[in-house]
């Protein structure tokens, strides 16, 4: 219904022919645009409706009985559903260490949540269909356990900014909302979101249009194609200051892959780009000493280029 | 009464600072403003998701931006 109605704007309406560069760009980019708006608002409208029943206060209580492995697992699943947001990060952390959360365990929350939100797999899902999106949701989840893993064997709560541990931290109560509130909260949240993402949305699908109609195609298979071992580690580079920008960054990417990058550097430039950003590094400076911040950015960011690796050899 | 707005300096938080200005000329009432962005004083209410709204010392919400009329509602 959608390609129709682009269809009949493009050549219909505006009269282009249809094969053209310029009218097969234009087309792509209201039918890109319209189908990723519907989900959008859509989608993160029912995820901040979930959200409300996972208040992080709730989260930290349900790992704080939990230890290795089992905490793990649940903290990166429920980084996915808890709000997140990195300039909560330094009362977050220091919230879930306090209470007892084992610190692997807090590291594969700070992990998972930023990485498996909702708007990176809306337009993985909207641009490269469901498989792609239900794979980075999986391998998301398992570099947030897997890092989560190993920063907790490390032992390095000694790099752990001394004054937290010795912050008093009062208890709060969950605070539970009724549906109405809920309905509203979620309202509330997509229209923030949105007003927030919208023009990276426009800006990224449209030049994710022009690579479509004008850069010929297998112009990227000899650097970014499966063939080029150094492919999947420049990607992951290029993502980290590219922070926050999944909305804009997906549909430029989308149209590369469509030139020949592979799918393997594509998940791994998502993942970097959504869960290793300098603003975060910045900020939990204030908790982390130096060592520790390095390993996390070291580990997650070797985690993510094993997943591009993996993907380019089996996908 | 006293009112306290909880948050690190985000652009959320802002905003939030601005609404209850703004709530209470609309109510008329009068309340002494604070900013808190010391993050000791924001773990002592136990708020872990910025920004967040304390009337005389009890935590109202955390996590979101409350409209006018919400703070209106909570004075």
């Amino acid at each position: 219904m959608l390609k129709s109605f682009a269809d009949y704007i493009v050549f219909t309406l505006i009269g282009m022919a249809p094969g053209t560069h310029l009218g097969e760009a234009l087309n792509f980019f209201i039918y890109d645009t319209l189908k990723i708006f519907l989900l959008l608002s859509t989608i993160i409208f029912v995820v901040a409706i979930i959200r409300t029943s996972f208040p992080p206060e709730r989260t930290k209580r349900i790992l704080s009985h939990e230890r290795e492995y089992v905490g793990n697992v649940m903290a990166a699943l429920l980084g996915i559903v808890t709000p997140f947001c990195s300039c909560s990060a330094v009362p977050l952390f220091i919230g879930f260490v306090e209470s007892g959360v084992p610190l692997g365990v807090t590291f594969s929350f700070l992990i998972s949540s930023p990485m498996v939100n909702e708007v990176a797999l809306i337009m993985l899902w909207g641009l490269f269909g469901w498989k792609i999106a239900l794979i980075y949701i999986g391998t998301g989840l398992l570099v947030a356990i897997v890092a989560g893993i190993v920063i907790g064997r490390l032992k390095m709560e000694k790099y752990v900014q001394d004054y937290v541990w010795e912050m008093q931290v009062g208890s709060s109560e969950i605070t539970v909302m009724t549906f109405r509130e809920k309905i509203d909260y979620a309202r509330d949240y997509t229209r923030e979101l949105l007003k927030k993402i919208w023009p990276y949305v426009v800006v990224g699908v449209g030049i994710g249009a022009f690579i479509h109609g004008y850069v010929p195609q297998d112009f990227l298979a000899r650097w970014a194609g499966r063939d080029n071992p150094f492919a999947v580690p420049v990607a992951v580079a290029l993502g980290v200051p590219l922070y926050s920008n999944a909305a804009g960054v997906i549909p430029i990417v989308q149209a590369l892959t469509a030139k020949g990058m592979a799918i393997g550097t594509v998940l791994a430039f998502m993942m970097a780009v959504t869960a290793l950003s300098l603003p975060e590094a910045v900020i939990l400076s204030n908790v982390l000493k130096k060592p520790l911040l390095a390993t996390f950015f070291g580990i997650v960011a070797g985690a993510i280029v094993v997943v591009g690796y993996l993907f380019n050899a089996i996908l | 009464m006293k009112i306290e707005v909880l948050g690190t300096g985000c652009a959320k938080c802002k905003t939030l600072y601005e609404n209850v200005k703004k709530a209470l000329e609309e109510s008329g009432k009068s309340a002494e403003v604070v900013k808190v962005e010391d993050i000791p004083s924001i773990m002592k209410y136990g708020v872990m998701s910025t920004p967040a709204l304390v009337i005389d010392g009890q935590v109202k919400f955390s996590g979101k931006l409350a409209s006018v009329a919400e703070i209106i509602g909570m004075l």
